[in-house]
């Protein structure tokens, strides 16, 4: 009797289903209910990354006057054919342009993208748009190691302040970092904070250790304290939660942030943060979008789109004047004076490098492909949006190379 | 259990209930039962709704449905996941009811998707397309298999506890995903794309879930035979009723647990394969995606019973459409709607008190249905 009657439940389930198949149509993808812009987050607003996604995605909304009916969201969207998925349903739900927010996220989309030719896909931090050639399918990133260089300037500045007060000697400025894996994205953002770093105080040293992951703040925790039990005297990190910075309030050493100010929580040990504003990226996407123009292939925020950007500064920790250094050297950046990979400021190995094949193009084989180096400048972020700048240069130690 | 404890002073002062053992109740009332549970906790999530977040507790019932019947790419998306947490639940089934407590499904699981994905990375494109999707199955299935039967062995020699070293088998699994995603991929970011072009599994009237619902389909009229009609299932519930009783009549004990975990990875090999080559085609640390852990609650919640587990799996799978649905109707985060879902289940779970027991009241004998 039972097992009659869970059959017969079934049998309507399924049933209901066939007739609902027959009465539904998917939704026509050019939509007639107006512009709509869909978002994939791979978690939601507890992670500090998403939370930066989301907030350009207001910030956005609110500056082109999209009602909540024109954004929709989905978070929790992990690395699988589920992020496919995400992506139609977005479409049946009339989105005219779809955004990515994790590297993962790519391939999934790049899916769907073919499948749907009439809507836009965007993703952030992606590498293959520029080799797919796909007229719909687009990545984008930002010049953060720009960021990240002024942020380092005020890192170095502080050191210097502490060297002049007899804290530390100039031999002992060594700074720590707190990567999540090793590859170019991290890599690229160490280095540009090193340099900036050196770039005013050029004894300065870091040690690098990862931690394998991109959100565990026990891990980040517990790296942060052994970066300074080995005599790191200021911290930044490179992973999304607030593992590194509280440590670093505990035990009172200065810290330079990443993906938001931390002053709230760390208002001892808080220096400054550098951060990707997502929002002119979101805004771009959709007016080329509501205008019937093509998006950028691959498309590079800077300081000067607004896409790099840094928190106030908390002159109750920094050195005196950080402020003022940051907005010239931001003034030098912007009209190219200044490069963040000159040449002439690292070595690597003892040797200055004039010629380096990055791996810009992606391929099964990750074959060095394409010529970086111009007029002894390395052009990060040039031939494509996602960073490539994956070389050990000399003053940066690594603790462990491996991700655990 | 929780019967009143006899009262043999001279003045017994009854308690304001008590809660009597049900001798057997008609199927309709334990139906009845269930159903005002859920009525009763759709009513209660619907005044958390208005309290909490300050929204038309219609809205919420609206998105709940529309998560899995709003399209019928929806509905499509509905089918195909009950039969994928299905699968592992027809798979963790047999050992429970053989009262092998395995929590290792995921780690199984894990461990069909990496055979999967090693076969598609390391012969895609080398071998013709029939033998690749063959080699692809039979290693998933040997892979989920060893992964079962490695405590299973040691539980039948030497007495382990099987929910611990499932458990850690999970772990392991685990890293070994994240171990060669880091061999597969040089440049560090432990990203393996979709591996597209080779090993594809076919596609069934248009649909490439037709397929997985049809194995699945097929799997559970099978499973519901294996363990009701057939000696292996017999032998299964005697050693789960009592292992004295199977050695009394000759069932080798050792023998059947090693059987059955064969069989119980081994089909958790097979949800990897699905998983992996007719899904996702790539391989994270999270392919699983907890749901070797959502599949023991399906088959509990179904006592053990494959055809009642086309039932639960569906109101998991429900539910969970359902929350991701309030999530981005609400424009919020998985906070709320988890909690929704965490009602829902302690309502219908709940319930099941009030269909094995009764409440009787002091005065009146009544009947409690909270």
């Amino acid at each position: 009797m039972k097992k009659f009657l869970s059959l017969a439940l079934i049998a309507a389930m399924l049933l209901s289903c066939v007739v609902l198949f027959g009465s539904c149509d998917s939704a026509d993808p050019s939509g007639d209910d107006g512009f709509k812009l869909g978002v994939i987050c791979l978690h939601d607003e507890d992670s500090t990354y998403d939370l930066n996604f989301i907030n350009g995605v207001k910030e956005a909304q609110k500056a082109l006057g999209l009602t909540d009916e024109q954004v929709i969201i989905k978070r929790n969207i992990p690395e699988s054919n589920a992020c496919y998925e995400a992506a139609l349903d977005l479409v049946d739900e009339g989105c005219d342009v779809i955004f990515a927010n994790s590297f993962g996220h790519e391939t999934h989309i790049l899916a769907a993208a073919k499948e749907k030719p009439n809507v836009q896909f965007c993703h952030a931090t992606g590498t293959m748009a520029h080799t797919e050639k796909l007229p719909n399918f687009h990545n984008a990133f930002a010049s953060i190691y720009e960021g990240r260089y002024l942020a380092g300037v005020a890192a170095g500045m502080k050191l210097n302040a502490m060297i002049e007060a007899g804290e530390i000697t100039a031999e002992k400025a060594k700074m720590g970092y707190v990567g999540a894996f090793t590859y170019a994205e991290v890599i690229s953002g160490y280095t540009s904070f090193y340099l900036g770093a050196k770039s005013v105080c050029p004894s300065v040293t870091m040690d690098v250790q990862f931690t394998g992951s991109w959100y565990d703040e026990n891990a980040e925790r517990a790296t942060a304290n052994a970066l300074i039990n080995g005599g790191c005297v200021l911290i930044s990190q490179h992973a999304d939660s607030m593992g590194a910075p509280s440590a670093c309030e505990d035990k009172n050493v200065p810290n330079v942030s990443y993906n938001g100010s931390t002053l709230e929580h760390c208002p001892d040990t808080f220096i400054v943060s550098s951060r990707i504003n997502w929002a002119p990226y979101f805004q771009y996407i959709c007016e080329q979008t509501q205008k019937g123009e093509a998006i950028a292939t691959d498309w590079t925020g800077t300081i000067a789109t607004g896409s790099v950007v840094l928190t106030d500064v908390n002159t109750a920790v920094a050195a005196p004047g950080t402020v003022e250094a940051i907005a010239q050297i931001t003034e030098e950046l912007k009209n190219g004076t200044r490069h963040v990979f000159d040449t002439a400021n690292f070595t690597v190995g003892g040797q200055a490098l004039t010629t380096y094949l990055a791996d810009v193009d992606t391929d099964a084989g990750f074959v060095k492909d394409t010529e970086a180096i111009e007029n002894g400048v390395f052009f990060e972020s040039k031939h494509r949006s996602a960073p490539y700048f994956d070389i050990q240069i000399d003053g940066i130690k690594l603790l462990n190379t491996n991700f655990g | 259990m929780n019967s009143t404890p006899v009262q043999n002073t001279s003045k017994p002062r009854e308690p304001l209930f008590h809660i009597v053992k049900r001798p057997t109740i008609p199927l309709w009332k334990s139906w009845l039962i269930r159903a005002v549970a859920i009525l009763a906790a759709f009513l209660v999530c619907g005044i958390i709704t208005f309290l909490l977040v300050k929204r038309n507790p219609l809205d919420m019932y609206i998105a709940m449905f529309r998560g899995s019947f709003g399209s019928s790419r929806k509905i499509w998306k509905l089918v195909k996941d009950i039969a994928i947490l299905l699968c592992i639940s027809l798979a963790v089934t047999p050992a429970f009811r053989m009262k092998f407590w395995n929590i290792g499904a995921e780690g199984q699981v894990l461990v069909g998707c990496l055979a999967t994905t090693a076969c598609l990375f390391y012969l895609g494109g080398k071998v013709p397309d029939w033998c690749l999707i063959l080699l692809m199955l039979v290693t998933a299935l040997i892979a989920g298999a060893a992964w079962g039967v490695i405590p299973a062995l040691f539980k039948a020699k030497w007495k382990t506890n099987e929910t611990l070293f499932t458990l850690m088998m999970n772990y392991v699994a685990t890293y070994l995903v994240a171990f060669f995603l880091l061999t597969w991929t040089p440049d560090g970011s432990s990203t393996l794309g979709r591996i597209e072009g080779v090993g594809m599994l076919p596609v069934l009237f248009g649909n490439a879930y037709v397929l997985i619902i049809l194995v699945v389909a097929i799997l559970t009229i099978a499973m519901y035979v294996y363990l009701n009609y057939t000696k292996h299932g017999y032998e299964i519930s005697v050693v789960g009723e009592s292992e004295n009783t199977a050695r009394y009549i000759g069932i080798s004990v050792p023998k059947v647990i090693i059987r059955t975990m064969l069989v119980s990875g081994a089909l958790c090999g097979l949800a990897g394969f699905l998983i992996v080559g007719g899904l996702d085609r790539t391989i994270t640390t999270e392919s699983a995606g907890g749901q070797g852990f959502t599949a023991i609650m399906v088959s509990w919640l179904a006592k053990f019973d494959p055809l009642v587990m086309i039932l639960t799996s569906f109101l998991l799978i429900f539910l969970d459409q359902g929350a991701a649905q309030v999530a981005q109707d609400f424009n919020m985060s998985d906070a709320f709607p988890s909690i929704i879902t965490g009602i829902i289940l302690f309502f219908i779970i709940g319930c099941e008190f009030f269909i094995n027991y009764k409440v009787v009241f002091r005065s009146a004998k009544k009947e409690g249905q909270a």
